[in-house]
């Protein structure tokens, strides 16, 4: 034991505080520095809106209402009616999520309640890495490889519905083309499968054993415990990743412009070309000035907000799955 | 001892004032009636929001002395002891009420920096929790936030000395602290207070994760460590107080009617006298194994 | 799903042998039923991922030929058409804008996130920020791009800087959403350990959680950075495209890996398209390193605090 070191100094009077002691200031510094970068999110959304409407307007006030309800897409002739592209953005991402949300649950189920532990961080992995594969690429290869192999499958396809009602209707085209509605659609669907999956399967995980034991213990089997147990507990967290999935897909955009054929048109008819809202503004920003740069801008603006609404329904689910959870 | 006899002057003043730290008197009178004060504790009480935690807690800490605080769970030594360094500040809603004056300074008064309070009074957990650094930068932690100006290595050489840990750790000072044993950690932890040249070290329950070789390491190691530093532990440990402290305070837990519970203080004394000839028959009941 | 096989009603349970666990009590039919939904289950998972090993096997096979040093150093040919390398100028775009959105929002975003947890975990403000940032990852990267053309590239002019900016609007999120959920798995006795030591909050944050976290943290930043690299629409118009290598940031139009590949994808001539196939294998390289070098981290981090 060394003791020779000084006893702790003798504390003089007013030694707890008086004088500005050392550091503080730093902290009030460092946390007016946290404060400002949470506070940024607030102030980069509220200029996202005023920056994006102020430089639409001139769109908004020139078309009214008809900019919203009006197909009549011709900047010749200042004519800047977007229904053909939304009513686009509604079928590619319905068509994304009936293909995508089936098959994301598969995995979220296979991954939580049917793999070998094993197998988990692999197939975890391997979803991760087909949502890190950069959205162009996604493009490219649809471009290069699926448009050209797709039009002999829709045919066939259409033979195979022709006659009958409402399928004969959707699966037809006009002329039947390798660029479409439905091309567009499965590519948003491969890729937001594991946006989809990865939330469903953090939603799968809070299934607390118990309620899967006692579903096994009166002899359900494994597809009954997953309806009895796995399901109903899942209920907020599954409507929220498909909620989460939508918006990834309405907002894609360089995959969707170089499939969809980009011709804006209203048809029930899915192997049909079309155009979608996010496409129409990169494949026509380069040209556009005044009124019609603004009606480009204002798709952004409708875009902002369905997003931002969505995602908030999205959050607000997610937050009441927690709380059912007693999670703080 | 003149600075001593200067201290004990504002206590006489609260000697007369009423309330339960009679016990005090009494020890006033003994031999050592000269104790250098280095908390005096008036009706102290700590709230939650609304809750009253802990209440009536009145008692003195004389300096180089172990003081331990008793009682069964729930009973509020711990969040009691939190206060004695202001780290009750950081759980929000908590209230401290009374007078608590650490060497005759209002520990909560509006002027202290609470930092610097925590530099003076150090702390050591319930369980191990050594930051993921090397050992060796374990120690220097402290030192350095606090821009100690000499030389760092010989400085935590002498905390780990003092810990008794150095002997056992010089060859590895740049390992993880998460490779030594449980003890070892906890003697770590009491290392790298020492290391800030606390004046006081709190403990709360420091050997209540460790086995009973660990721990009786840990009980010699405060009994040196009393030469130079006043300790005040929380221990649910009747043997561990009764071998180690000189002053005992003995909480306990009464059930309110509207079934809340509230922590006070029963009776404080020597230690000797807590446990031959308790004068609260609480106390008695507790230390006899007959509740709690 | 369910509905496909739900529609017959069960047959009513034959009484069990008594004694024998060998033959089960649930019928055919019910066990029919839990077997095709494990076949489909385990389906799902092979027709989600035959389009990874497709898409990232074709991309393999067309784009290995054009990577050669000239290639990845190169300028672009000025006619579009003509055959042969390269991508320098793409390559030196793509690090230096996604480079520059990195500085900007890696060190805001743990900023944010050190706000968001250590600070104001109960304040409604808190709360606030947490949920939008956590809407505004949902944000179309398009709206960055539009947001940036309309307050400064209408201003200003294209840059770099500019792409570099919207792309750092997307990062900033995602960052300050991984950092406050990695804060959220540090103990708190570290910082009351840091606190009883005389330390204050700063101090404590930046040399005792901070480092605890920091794993957990530089993953979530790779996978944002890999995330920015691959971006495309944003920078559509706030760089514009070039033929030679900009590596001034703040002047002139720029290009990246991204929009040469959109660029050339749409060209019908054998040249730009290999070229295109060329990049993609480039800029999957480049985002699967980051995405798995972000994994690894974070399962270091996982069994750090496992303990």
């Amino acid at each position: 034991m060394a003791i020779d070191t000084a006893l702790p100094p003798t504390p003089a009077p007013g030694h707890l505080g008086g004088a500005r002691p050392p550091g503080r200031t730093t902290d009030r510094a460092f946390r007016i520095l946290a404060f400002a970068a949470g506070f940024l999110v607030l102030v980069i959304l509220v200029l996202i809106a005023y920056s994006t409407i102020s430089k639409a307007w001139p769109a908004f006030r020139d078309e009214g209402l008809d900019y919203f309800t009006s197909d009549t897409w011709d900047p010749a002739h200042a004519a800047f009616g977007t229904l053909a592209f939304s009513f686009g953005t509604l079928v590619i991402s319905v068509i994304a999520l009936l293909v995508s949300v089936p098959i994301s649950i598969g995995i979220a189920l296979f991954v939580t309640e049917l793999s070998p532990r094993w197998m988990r961080r692999p197939i975890v992995t391997l979803v991760d890495l087909l949502a890190a594969v950069p959205s162009v690429v996604y493009g490219l290869w649809g471009l290069l490889v699926l448009v050209p192999a797709l039009p002999g499958f829709y045919q066939d396809w259409h033979d195979l519905f022709a006659g009958v009602p409402v399928l004969g209707g959707l699966f037809d085209g006009d002329p039947i083309a390798g660029k479409a509605f439905m091309t567009a659609g499965l590519i948003l669907a491969i890729m937001i499968t594991p946006i989809i999956t990865a939330v469903t399967r953090e939603t799968f995980t809070t299934v607390p054993q118990a309620q899967k034991d006692a579903a096994l213990a009166m002899g359900a089997t494994r597809w009954e415990m997953i309806r009895a147990a796995v399901f109903p507990h899942s209920r907020s967290g599954m409507t929220a990743a498909i909620l989460i999935g939508l918006g990834r897909a309405m907002g894609e955009t360089i995959a969707v412009a170089l499939v969809i054929g980009s011709s804006p048109q209203i048809t029930e008819k899915l192997f049909s070309s079309g155009d979608a809202l996010p496409a129409v503004i990169v494949n026509q920003f380069g040209e556009s000035t005044g009124t019609y740069q603004a009606a480009l801008i204002g798709m952004g603006v409708v875009l902002f907000f369905l997003t931002l609404i969505i995602g908030v329904i999205a959050r607000t689910a997610l937050a009441r799955a927690d709380r059912k959870l007693g999670a703080p | 001892m003149s600075v001593v006899n200067d201290r004990s002057q504002p206590m006489d003043d609260v000697d007369v004032s009423p309330g339960n730290v009679a016990p005090v008197t009494d020890g006033v009178e003994k031999p050592e009636r000269a104790r250098d004060l280095v908390f005096e504790i008036r009706d102290g009480s700590v709230r939650y929001g609304s809750n009253l935690a802990v209440t009536d807690v009145s008692f003195d800490v004389g300096a180089r002395e172990i003081t331990a605080i008793i009682g069964p769970s729930g009973c509020g030594k711990s969040t009691f002891l939190r206060c004695l360094n202001r780290m009750n500040d950081f759980i929000p809603g908590a209230k401290v009420e009374g007078r608590i004056t650490y060497h005759g300074e209002d520990l909560y008064d509006s002027k202290v920096d609470a930092a610097e309070v925590r530099r003076r009074i150090g702390m050591v957990f319930q369980k191990p929790n050594p930051f993921p650094k090397s050992i060796f930068d374990n120690v220097a932690y402290g030192p350095r936030i606090n821009r100690y100006k000499g030389n760092v290595a010989e400085l935590v050489e002498q905390a780990l000395t003092r810990a008794a840990l150095w002997d056992e750790v010089k060859d590895k000072l740049k390992k993880s602290a998460y490779t030594l044993s449980g003890g070892q950690q906890q003697r770590l932890c009491i290392a790298r207070t020492l290391a800030v040249e606390p004046d006081v070290v709190l403990m709360d329950e420091p050997c209540s994760a460790l086995d009973p070789i660990a721990t009786s390491r840990i009980e010699d190691l405060m009994v040196e460590l009393k030469q130079e530093f006043t300790i005040v532990i929380v221990t649910h440990n009747m043997q561990q107080a009764a071998r180690v402290s000189d002053m005992t305070a003995f909480f306990t837990t009464d059930v309110a009617d509207d079934a809340s519970r509230v922590g006070r203080l029963v009776e404080f004394d020597r230690t000797h006298t807590i446990f031959t000839s308790p004068s609260d028959q609480r106390t008695e009941g507790y230390i006899t194994g007959r509740f709690g | 799903m369910s509905a496909v096989m739900t529609p017959s009603p069960p047959a009513p349970p034959s009484p069990p042998a008594r004694g024998s666990v060998s033959s089960s009590t649930a019928s055919p039919w019910r066990r029919a039923k839990s077997a095709a939904a494990s076949f489909l289950i385990v389906a799902s998972l092979v027709v989600a991922l035959v389009p990874l090993v497709l898409i990232v096997g074709y991309v393999i096979v067309r784009g290995i030929d054009s990577i050669s040093w000239a290639f990845l150093t190169d300028d672009i040919p000025i006619l579009s058409r003509s055959e042969g390398p390269g991508m320098g100028p793409a390559v030196v775009g793509t690090l230096l804008i996604t480079g520059a959105a990195t500085v900007m929002a890696v060190p805001l975003g743990i900023l944010g996130g050190i706000y968001l947890n250590e600070y104001s975990a109960r304040s409604a403000l808190g709360r606030a920020v947490s949920f939008l940032a956590e809407v505004m990852t949902g944000v179309p990267s398009i709206v960055m791009g539009l947001f940036i053309y309309s307050i400064w590239v209408l201003r200003y002019g294209v840059s770099g800087f500019a792409g570099a900016l919207a792309l750092a609007c997307l990062m900033l999120p995602v960052v300050i959403r991984t950092t406050e959920e990695t804060l959220k798995l540090v103990p708190s006795d570290m910082r009351e350990s840091a606190y009883a030591l005389g330390g204050r909050k700063a101090g404590t944050i930046l040399r005792v959680v901070l480092p605890a976290a920091a794993p957990g943290i530089v993953s979530g930043a790779l996978l944002a950075v890999a995330r920015a690299a691959g971006e495309t629409a944003p920078l559509l118009f706030t760089i514009l495209t070039v033929n030679q290598t900009n590596t001034n940031l703040f002047h002139g139009p720029n290009t990246t890996l991204s929009v040469q590949i959109f660029r050339n994808a749409q060209q019908v001539f054998p040249g730009p398209q290999e070229r295109a196939w060329g990049a993609a294998l480039t800029l999957i390289a480049i985002v699967f390193i980051f995405t798995l070098l972000a994994r690894g981290l974070s399962a270091v981090f996982a069994r750090k605090h496992r303990v």
